[in-house]
């Protein structure tokens, strides 16, 4: 049964979309988060090569990777913080502001990260589940990185806080009516600085999950998208915190195609199964979304939906 | 026994609120001057006035969003310190909007307890839903709370703004044309309730207005503003509609109706057969519209907002696809695109022109060239544009229908709403028309203005114009149209001739009924 190519496919991919979808479900929960505030953070993909370098220089530095995915929250916290605040200035557009500091973040995480290129540093250990069965294949499938459960945790958490809490309802009120909480007293503005903050903190741990665990290492070309993709993948999921866990899975099984078939002797269109969430990331944009009709649990306020 | 005789006997929830020589002024701008009212509590308090005349600068004084210039308010005879809506909200006054203040994701119970200013950080939904339930026992309408509010329907949204005002137990609310939104029926059910809770000394309502009707059925007390002076007011009873109307309009001069011309039986010019549209939700907003108008007669459709008359002024003038049906104009089948359009002469007066007819940002005269400036004088070659004929005829325009505007170069946002509406009419109505349809034509508009569109409208009938008008406003349906139809629920529920018809069954037809 080992030796069926489909099950080392399907084995490969099942470990893939919980190893390549870790980032994405972490930019896509800080995204939400944002987005349900009434605003939205293109910046969060320099947020993530940003947090991705910090992560590695402080766990090479003080020889803890998890001090080191501190860091990384907190430089995106700093990041999420500076858009939140840009943007409370009139007459100011945070999908420009967010473009601005997507290539802000990345330049600077390539100025500070010269010099960790090379270098190893250490890297956050894998939870080996690998008891549960005798499977060879499987026992390594099994092998799942911690930040997995954190956000599996992080997005039953944001879920429930949507529902649940008084923040949560000022938030969902603020991105769906801003009057509104206006009239209620609320600080729109205050409301939508916390929640770009927070959702800078969780595209930080995104990134340090590629520098500190899969790929493991930090070079320049490390994110490739991914915190654009996450971006995508918060409006297919409707802005719910649940569906971005399924959805940051299927773009995760998405991209671990092209190396699965790759590890069965398939090579031929290996660049093109690569580019499988991209194309995915289209093709469901494509099919979700209709002239006629809005988006439906679109949050009122949000600029592309205005 | 009075109301206040009864305040001083047994003390009672309500409150009674007075503003003392209330004056706000926007720089050269004098929106309010020196008013003063008095709502006794208990009592339900009509505000009335023309659009512009001070009344929402006068109630958002009283609620602390403006800081007055001068004057001071006095609650329960105390003077009150309003410096911005928390300290309202302290004082238990409250306000509804004329715009919902509902946030449309969250459920109406989520909307409740998100009001509450000491909403807990973690919600406990079980004890919540149950305490709500018990209030909602309690009050003199229902409405259902763990639905999103973007579902209710209009009148259940303005129920629920009335009873979150009473959930956070505000004594004196403000309503700002609370019936705006309702079918007669239910605009006759609400204020009765209310009057009641009054009556019972449980609230005290100040209510803006502009319907004589509803003042004389249910208020109690009366305050008239116009230019931001308080003009009349008294009790209810011993102020005749009359007194009231000269108060509010004072001597402008209101241009003669024109009469309504009686014309043979003319042909049929707009067709519209079994239309069907969906909505921005992918849900049907048309279902099977038929209807014909002809020429020399304005067909009205009445009907509560939000059932399918935006649907269907925005299929004619092509801003929505249709799902089924035809469009005839003449007998020929017509596409609502700009060549159809000036080859049949079918010409449009939007609601919100500024949204829907004019661009914003463009001159004056660009805005009434968008019909014709493609053609000579303005165009020569089909594409060389010439801006002096251009101005020529805007500047002949603007004379002929008394559009008020610094020049014809002036981007026309700057326009005030009843000058927006007259350039656009210019332009429509400038050429030869055979079709028009008309949307909520004077919403927003002062007196003068209205007249002049009314009139405007009522001369392109008597030319033999086929007009399709839809109102919100009954009374302007019933002034203009020739037959009435009435949509409820993206249908036409009721068509009949306007003099066989009366009020009670065209609100019966708009709450649904057939």
């Amino acid at each position: 049964m080992s030796d069926d190519p489909f099950f080392t496919v399907a084995v490969a991919m099942f470990a893939g979309a919980i190893r390549v979808s870790t980032p994405f479900l972490f930019v896509s929960l800080g995204e939400c988060l944002t987005e349900k505030s009434g605003r939205i953070n293109l910046g969060l993909e320099g947020t993530l090569v940003f947090g991705a370098m910090s992560a590695y220089a402080i766990s090479y530095l003080s020889g803890s990777p998890w001090l080191g995915v501190a860091a990384a929250g907190c430089s995106g916290a700093v990041f999420g913080a500076l858009h939140g605040f840009i943007c409370k200035l009139p007459k100011v557009n945070d999908i420009a502001i967010g473009i601005a500091l997507m290539l802000f973040g990345s330049g600077l995480a390539f100025f500070f990260g010269k010099s960790f290129i090379q270098p190893t540093a250490p890297r956050l250990s894998a939870i080996d589940f690998g008891f549960l069965t005798s499977n060879p294949q499987m026992k390594v499938a099994l092998q799942i990185n911690p930040l997995f459960f954190v956000g599996l945790v992080a997005a039953l958490a944001l879920w429930w806080a949507l529902r649940n809490t008084r923040f949560g309802l000022v938030v969902r009120m603020t991105g769906d009516s801003a009057a509104t909480a206006r009239a209620m007293g609320t600080s729109v503005d205050l409301v939508r600085f916390l929640a770009t903050t927070i959702g800078g903190f969780s595209a930080g741990i995104g990134g340090a999950f590629l520098s500190l665990y899969y790929p493991g290492s930090w070079n320049e070309g490390l994110s490739s998208g991914q915190g654009l993709m996450a971006v995508a993948l918060v409006i297919f999921s409707r802005w719910n915190p649940i569906a971005c866990v399924a959805a940051a899975l299927l773009f995760g099984a998405a991209g671990a195609l092209g190396p699965a078939l790759q590890s069965v002797g398939i090579s031929q269109g290996y660049h093109f199964f690569n580019a499988a969430p991209h194309i995915l990331t289209l093709a469901i944009m494509i099919a979700s979304t209709s002239p006629k009709r809005s988006l439906k649990g679109a949050p009122g306020e949000l600029s592309i939906t205005k | 026994m009075t109301a206040s005789a009864a305040a001083t006997l047994a003390p009672i929830p309500a409150l009674g609120v007075e503003t003392i020589g209330m004056t706000k002024i926007f720089g050269p701008l004098v929106a309010l001057e020196d008013v003063s009212i008095r709502v006794e509590p208990g009592t339900l308090h009509a505000l009335l006035g023309e659009n512009g005349a001070g009344k929402s600068t006068l109630v958002k004084c009283m609620m602390g969003f403006y800081q007055p210039t001068r004057g001071e308010m006095r609650v329960d005879g105390h003077e009150a310190l309003v410096k911005n809506p928390r300290d309202a909200m302290r004082l238990k006054l409250g306000m509804v909007y004329q715009h919902f203040t509902l946030v449309p994701s969250l459920t109406a119970a989520e909307n409740l307890i998100v009001s509450r200013p000491d909403c807990p950080a973690v919600i406990d939904w079980r004890a919540e839903t149950r305490t709500l339930e018990a209030f909602m026992a309690t009050m003199p309408f229902w409405v259902p709370l763990d639905v999103p509010v973007a579902s209710l329907s209009a009148g259940e949204k303005q129920k629920l703004e009335i009873l979150k005002q009473l959930y956070l137990d505000r004594r004196f609310v403000i309503l700002d044309e609370p019936t705006s939104v309702l079918t007669p029926d239910e605009a006759d059910e609400m204020l009765g309730l209310l009057k009641g809770m009054t009556t019972r000394g449980e609230l005290t309502i100040l209510m803006i207005t502009h319907k004589f009707r509803e003042v004389t059925a249910y208020a109690d007390a009366v305050s008239i503003l116009r230019r931001g002076r308080l003009v009349g007011g008294g009790r209810v009873g011993e102020i005749s509609v009359a007194e009231m109307a000269r108060a509010m309009i004072g001597d402008t001069e209101i241009r003669e109706r024109s009469a309504r011309a009686v014309h043979e039986a003319r042909p049929t010019v707009l067709e519209l057969a079994a239309l069907y549209a969906s909505d921005d939700a992918g849900l049907p907003a048309l279902t099977s519209v038929d209807l014909k108008v002809k020429a020399g007669e304005i067909v009205g459709i009445a009907g509560v907002s939000g059932n399918g008359q935006s649907a269907l002024i925005e299929v004619l003038s092509g801003q929505r696809d249709l799902d089924d049906g035809r469009i005839f104009v003449h007998g020929q089948p017509f596409e609502p695109v700009r060549d159809e359009m000036d080859r049949l002469k079918v010409f449009s007066l939007q609601e919100e022109p500024l949204r829907n007819s004019a661009v914003p940002r463009m001159s004056v005269a660009e805005n009434m060239a968008l019909r014709t400036f493609d053609k000579p004088p303005i165009s020569s070659l089909g594409w060389w544009l010439s801006p002096h004929p251009m101005r020529e005829a805007a500047r002949e325009l603007i004379a002929r229908y008394r559009v008020k505007t610094p020049s014809t170069d002036t981007p026309i946002e700057n326009l005030s709403g009843g000058n927006v509406q007259r350039a656009v009419l210019a332009r429509e109505l400038s050429g030869d028309v055979d079709v028009l349809i008309v949307a909520n034509p004077c919403f927003g508009l002062d007196f003068a203005s209205v007249a002049e569109i009314r009139t405007q409208i009522m001369e392109q009938r008597n030319r033999g114009a086929a007009v399709l008008l839809v109102s919100e406003d009954l009374d302007e349906i019933l002034e203009l149209a020739d037959r009435v139809a009435v949509m409820s629920g993206g249908r036409i529920t009721l068509m009949s001739p306007i003099g066989e018809t009366d009020r009670a069954s065209i609100g019966h037809a708009m709450a649904g009924g057939h």
